[in-house]
C-alpha cells in the first residue's frame, strides 16, 4: 500500500513542480507589478516552442540527390546529411541528442526581451488601469501569442525526444532499500522536479540575498515608500517581469519531453496555474510554491483507479474542486494577505 | 430638560490591533437631537471609532447600541436601515453616474429597503423620488450641477453631494468624518453653513473634525479623545478650559 | 415624457426592430444575408446582450458563461428527444434549467469578488466542461455530442403525430423551422431579449447594479443588501445564455462539449469588449462584428489573396500573399486577438465609445460639462 502511494505522490511532483513554476512567475508579476497576467501561460508556451526551434535549427539537413544511386521507386535516392554532425562532428550528435536541455540557452535571452517588451510595450500603461481590463489586454495577448505559434508551428503537438541517456526509469524503490522494480520513476521526470527545485530556490535566493532582490520585495510590501527613497522601482519590476517571463519559459522547455508542446498548452496550463495562484494565496509566493505542488499531488492521487471507483470524474475536476472550496471557506488561499485583489 | 434620549450608547468599547490598542474602555452617550463632535490629535483612534459604530470594524470587546438596537455584528447595509448615515473623509460616491442619480439612489434604498427586485419599472417613473432629489440638491445647492458627472464634480462639490445622499434618507443619526478636510476656506464656510441649516431640523449627528473652528461652530458637545481614550467630556466651554486637553494637543502633536 | 419608456428609448427600440427584421436585405450584398449565418448573428447577440447585463452593468467579470451556454443546448436537446420538437418547450427547458444551474454558480462565486470572482466562475465552467466529457456521457454524448436519434421517444409528438420518415427536424407550433423561418423565429426573439434588456437597464434595478459598479462600498453605507442585486443579475444573464444555447440547438442540433469550454466563454467576453461594455447596443454590433469577420476570414483562401494582390509586382504581390495568409482562414483567430488588444489598449469603451468619439468631433460645442449619460463605463479599481 506504501508503494501505491509514494508512486502517486511522485507522479504528482513533475507536474505539480510545473505548475508551481508557472504559478511563481505569475506571483511574481502580479506581486511586483499589481498586474494580473491571463498570458502568462503563453510564456511557458513560448518557451517549449524555443525547444521546438531550437531542435529544428540542430537538426537541419542538406539534401543532394544521388543520381548513382536508385530509390526502390527509380528516382534518384535522396541523401540527407545532417549539418550539425557534418560540421562538428560527435559533438553535433550530442547537441541533437540535448537538444531540449541545449535549448535553455537559447529559451533565456529570447524569453528575457519578449518579457521585457511586453512590459515595456504593453503592461506598462496598465498599471493604473482597473483588473478587468488588465485581464482582458493579457488575455488578447495570449491569443495573438497562440496563434502566431499555430501559424509558424502548425496546430499538432510537436513530441520532443529526451536525451537518449535519460529515457531509463529510475528505480527509486532500490535507491531506498527497497524492493527493486516496484517503484520507478521516469528519469527525466526526477530531472524535471530536480530542475524545477533548483530554479525556484535560485529565484528565492535571488529575491532573498541580493540588493536587488530585497528591492524588490520591499516594493512588493510598499511600492510608494520605495519609490519616496529615490529608488527607481519600475525598471527593476521591468526586468522581474522578464525574469518571470524567463522562468515560465525555462519551464516551458523542459516539459517537452513530457508534454509534446501544442500551441494552446498555455492556455490550459494558465487556467490551472491561475487557480494554483488562488488556492496558494494571491500575492504570496511560497504559497504558490506550497500550491502547486500541493495541487500536482492531488490531481495524481485522483487519477487512482481506487479513488475514480468511490468518486467517478474526481480526476477530471479534483484542482478546481480545491481552488473553489478554499475560495470560499478561505479566500486569501492559504498563505494569502488579506485585502488582495478582493474588491 | 427632562430626561435627555440618549440616541447612541457606545459602551466600554475596547479595539486592540495586534499588540495596539487603539480604543480603550470608551464610553459615549449621544442624546437625541445634539451635535456631538469628537475630537483629538492624529492617531487618537477617532477614526477607529467611528468604524466601530459603522460596523466596518467589530469591537474586541464591548458594543454599541443605537436606539435600543445592538449594531455590534451588524452589516453596514443592516446598520444604515436602522437610520444612519455616514459622510466618508474621502467622498465615496457613485463616479459613474449624474448627481442626480447619486441622489436617487439612497432615496431608493430608503422606500424600498435593502433589496427589491424593481426591474420592470422605469426610473423616469419614478417621479416622486426624482423631485426629492432634485429638492434635495437645491438645499445643497447644486441644483446647476444635476446632470453632471459625479466623478467630475470639484472636491467640494463632491462633499456637498455625498452629504444630499445622507440626508436625502432622513437619517435618525449623521456620522461625518472630517468632513471639511482639504476644502478651501470658502468651501468650509459653506459647508458649516450648510450643516448649521440642518441642524435646525433636529438631526443628531456624531462629527469627526480637526478644524476647532469647524467644531465650536457646530458642536453641542464634545468628547477628547487621546491615545485611545477620552480624556474630556462636555460642553465646547468647558472642553475649552480643560488643562488635560491642552497638554493633549499641545504635548501630542507637533 | 412616458413612464412606460422615454422617447429616445422607444426610437431606439423601433430602429434595432427594423435593422434586425431588415438584416436579411442589408446585409445581402455583404454577402452575410443567408439564414445560417443571420441565425447565429441573432443568437450569438443575444448570448452577449445577457454577458452585458453581468458585466456591463454590476462590472462582476465573468468567465464562465459558456457553461450556461452549454447547459441550454443540451437541455433544449433532451426536449427534443423526450418531449417534442418543437421549439418552444425547448426553449423553455433551456432557460429554466440554465437559471437553476446559474443559481448554484452564481450563489457560490458571487461569495468573492474581484478577481476571485473570475477565477471562481473559470473553475465552474472548467469542471462543468470536464464532467461533460467524462462522466456525465450518458448525458452529454461525450465527444461524439448529443445529437437527435430514430429511437428517441418524443413522448408528446408520438402522441400527437405519426411519425415521418427519417430525422425530425426542429418546428414551431407544428411548422418548420428552417431557412428564413427559423431567422425570423430567432430574430424577434432577438428583440425581446434586446426590449428586456433595455427595461433593466433603465429600471432602479439596474441603477442599483450599475451602483455596485461604479461603488459597492457607497451601496452598502446607503443600506443596500448588494448580494442578491448581483445573484439576480448573474441569473439573468445565465438565462440569456440558456436561451442562446437553446437556439443554437435548434438551428444546430448536435451539441458537443466544446460549446461549454473557457475559449467559448472568452469569446461573449470579447464581443462584449469589442462593441462596448455597459452600452446597449454594443454587445450586439461586437456579436455581428465578430460572427461576421468570423464567416468572411475563414473563408478567405491563397486563391482569393492572390486574386486580390495581384495588381502588385509578381514578387511583392506573393510575399503579400504570404503575409496575409497568417491573417485569414485558419489564422482568424491571429487577427481576432491583435483587434482585441488594440481595442482594449486604445478603446477600452468599444466600438460604442468609438462612434461617441467621432460624434464629438462633429458637435464640439457641447463637450463642457461632460453630461452623464456619455460616461464612459469604468470600474473602479481595487481599494
Amino acid at each position: 500500500m506504501f508503494d501505491v502511494i509514494f508512486l502517486q505522490f511522485l507522479n504528482g511532483l513533475d507536474k505539480g513542480a510545473a505548475y508551481a513554476l508557472i504559478a511563481l512567475g505569475l506571483t511574481l508579476v502580479f506581486g511586483t507589478l499589481g498586474v494580473v497576467n491571463f498570458a502568462h501561460g503563453a510564456l511557458f508556451m513560448l518557451g517549449a516552442f524555443c525547444a521546438v526551434a531550437m531542435r529544428m535549427l540542430l537538426t537541419l539537413e542538406t539534401v543532394t540527390l544521388d543520381p548513382e544511386k536508385l530509390s526502390p521507386w527509380g528516382t534518384p535516392l535522396e541523401v540527407r546529411e545532417p549539418l550539425m554532425q557534418a560540421w562538428l562532428g560527435d559533438f553535433g550528435a550530442v547537441l541533437v541528442n540535448y537538444s531540449v536541455p541545449v535549448s535553455l540557452l537559447l529559451t533565456i535571452p529570447i524569453m528575457l526581451l519578449v518579457g521585457i517588451a511586453l512590459e515595456r510595450g504593453i503592461i506598462k500603461h496598465f498599471y493604473k488601469r482597473p483588473h478587468a481590463e488588465q485581464i482582458l489586454v493579457t488575455f488578447g495577448l495570449a491569443i495573438v501569442a497562440q496563434e502566431v505559434i499555430k501559424s509558424i508551428f502548425g496546430p499538432n503537438p510537436l513530441p520532443q525526444p529526451m536525451p537518449v541517456e535519460l529515457r531509463g526509469a529510475a528505480d527509486i524503490g532500490a535507491w531506498l532499500g527497497m524492493q527493486a522494480n516496484v517503484i520507478t520513476y521516469p528519469l527525466w521526470r526526477l530531472i524535471y522536479f530536480l530542475f524545477s527545485a533548483i530554479l525556484i530556490g535560485g529565484v528565492f535566493a535571488f529575491l532573498q540575498f541580493t540588493t536587488f532582490g530585497m528591492v524588490v520585495r520591499a516594493g512588493m510590501a510598499d511600492r510608494e515608500t520605495v519609490g519616496l527613497l529615490g529608488i527607481n522601482i519600475d525598471r527593476r519590476f521591468t526586468i522581474m517581469f522578464g525574469l518571470a517571463a524567463v522562468v515560465a519559459g525555462m519551464a516551458g522547455v523542459m516539459y517537452t519531453p513530457i508534454l509534446p508542446p501544442n500551441y494552446h498548452m498555455g492556455m490550459d496550463f494558465l487556467v490551472l496555474s491561475f487557480v494554483v495562484v488562488v488556492v496558494g494565496g494571491m500575492g504570496s509566493l511560497p504559497g504558490a510554491v506550497a500550491a502547486g505542488f500541493l495541487l500536482g499531488i492531488l490531481q495524481s492521487f485522483a487519477s487512482m483507479n481506487e479513488i475514480k471507483a468511490i468518486i467517478p470524474g474526481i480526476d477530471q475536476i479534483i484542482i478546481y474542486l480545491v481552488a473553489v472550496l478554499i475560495l470560499l471557506v478561505r479566500p486569501r488561499g492559504l498563505m494569502g494577505r488579506r485585502g488582495v485583489m478582493e474588491a | 430638560m427632562a430626561q435627555p434620549n440618549i440616541v447612541l450608547h457606545v459602551a466600554d468599547v475596547h479595539k486592540r490591533f495586534g499588540g495596539l490598542h487603539a480604543l480603550a474602555d470608551i464610553d459615549l452617550q449621544v442624546e437625541e437631537g445634539t451635535t456631538h463632535a469628537i475630537i483629538g490629535p492624529n492617531g487618537a483612534g477617532k477614526s477607529t471609532l467611528l468604524n466601530v459604530i459603522i460596523g466596518k470594524l467589530a469591537p474586541t470587546s464591548g458594543q454599541v447600541v443605537f436606539d435600543g438596537a445592538v449594531l455590534t455584528g451588524r452589516k453596514p447595509y443592516q446598520i444604515n436601515q436602522l437610520g444612519i448615515a455616514r459622510v466618508f473623509q474621502t467622498p465615496e460616491i457613485f463616479g459613474d453616474l449624474s448627481v442626480l442619480h447619486n441622489v436617487m439612489i439612497p432615496a431608493l434604498a430608503k422606500r424600498d429597503g435593502a433589496f427589491r427586485l424593481n426591474m420592470l419599472k422605469n426610473l423616469n417613473a419614478e417621479t416622486t423620488i426624482r423631485d426629492e432629489a432634485l429638492h434635495m440638491l437645491e438645499d445643497v445647492g447644486m441644483s446647476g450641477h444635476v446632470d453632471m458627472l459625479a466623478s467630475s464634480l470639484s472636491r467640494g462639490d463632491k462633499r456637498r453631494m455625498e452629504l444630499a445622499m445622507c440626508l436625502i434618507q432622513h437619517p435618525r443619526l449623521l456620522l461625518l468624518d472630517e468632513p471639511t478636510a482639504g476644502m478651501s476656506r470658502h468651501d468650509t464656510n459653506t459647508t458649516i453653513e450648510l450643516l448649521q441649516k440642518i441642524k435646525q431640523r433636529g438631526m443628531t449627528k456624531v462629527i469627526i473634525e480637526h478644524d476647532m473652528h469647524v467644531v465650536f461652530s457646530l458642536a453641542d458637545k464634545i468628547s477628547v479623545l487621546a491615545q485611545g481614550r477620552i480624556i474630556a467630556d462636555g460642553s465646547p466651554d468647558d472642553v475649552r478650559g480643560n488643562p488635560a486637553v491642552q497638554e493633549a494637543y499641545l504635548g501630542g502633536t507637533h | 415624457m412616458s413612464t412606460f419608456m422615454s422617447r429616445n428609448d422607444l426610437l431606439l427600440l423601433i430602429g434595432f426592430t427594423i435593422a434586425v427584421l431588415t438584416m436579411p436585405l442589408w446585409l445581402a450584398p455583404f454577402g452575410a444575408g443567408y439564414p445560417d449565418l443571420l441565425n447565429r448573428f441573432a443568437i450569438f447577440a443575444i448570448f452577449a446582450i445577457g454577458f452585458n447585463i453581468l458585466f456591463g452593468l454590476t462590472g462582476y467579470l465573468s468567465f464562465g458563461h459558456a457553461a450556461f451556454f452549454g447547459v441550454g443546448s443540451y437541455a433544449a436537446v433532451w426536449s427534443f428527444k423526450l418531449l417534442s420538437m418543437d421549439a418552444l418547450p425547448a426553449l423553455l427547458f433551456a432557460v429554466v434549467i440554465s437559471a437553476l444551474f446559474a443559481l448554484l454558480i452564481g450563489f457560490l462565486s458571487l461569495r468573492r469578488s474581484g478577481i476571485y470572482f473570475s477565477i471562481l466562475t473559470l473553475a465552474f465552467a472548467q469542471m462543468s466542461y470536464n464532467l461533460a466529457y467524462s462522466v456525465l456521457t450518458p448525458i452529454t454524448n461525450g465527444e461524439t455530442g448529443l445529437q437527435l436519434t430514430l429511437r428517441d421517444p418524443r413522448v408528446l409528438d408520438n402522441a400527437l403525430f405519426e411519425a415521418g420518415p427519417g430525422l425530425p427536424s426542429p418546428t414551431l407550433l407544428g411548422m418548420p423551422l428552417q431557412g428564413f423561418e427559423a431567422f425570423y423565429f430567432c430574430a424577434a426573439l432577438l428583440i425581446v431579449a434586446f426590449f428586456l434588456a433595455q427595461r433593466i437597464s433603465g429600471s432602479p434595478f439596474g441603477m442599483m447594479l450599475k451602483g455596485i459598479k461604479s461603488n459597492q462600498t457607497r451601496m452598502h453605507y446607503t443600506g443596500f443588501n448588494t448580494r442578491p442585486y448581483t445573484l439576480a443579475a448573474f441569473v439573468i444573464s445565465g438565462m440569456y445564455a440558456g436561451l442562446a444555447g437553446g437556439m443554437l440547438a435548434i438551428v444546430d442540433p448536435l451539441v458537443g462539449a466544446e460549446r461549454m469550454q473557457w475559449t467559448a466563454s472568452g469569446e461573449v467576453v470579447l464581443m462584449t469588449i469589442l462593441g462596448g461594455a455597459g452600452t446597449l447596443l454594443g454587445p450586439v454590433i461586437g456579436a455581428w462584428l465578430i460572427k461576421y469577420f468570423e464567416n468572411i476570414f475563414s473563408a478567405i483562401n491563397d486563391v482569393i489573396l492572390a486574386r486580390f494582390w495581384s495588381f502588385l509586382p509578381d514578387g511583392v504581390s506573393d510575399a503579400m500573399v504570404q503575409i496575409t495568409s497568417k491573417f485569414v482562414g485558419d489564422g482568424w483567430f491571429l487577427t481576432l486577438g491583435l483587434v482585441f488588444v488594440l481595442i482594449v489598449i486604445f478603446l477600452p469603451g468599444g466600438v460604442m465609445e468609438g462612434v461617441r468619439r467621432i460624434a464629438d468631433q462633429f458637435r464640439p460645442s457641447r463637450r463642457s460639462g461632460r453630461p452623464a449619460n456619455q460616461a464612459r463605463p469604468h470600474p473602479r479599481p481595487a481599494e
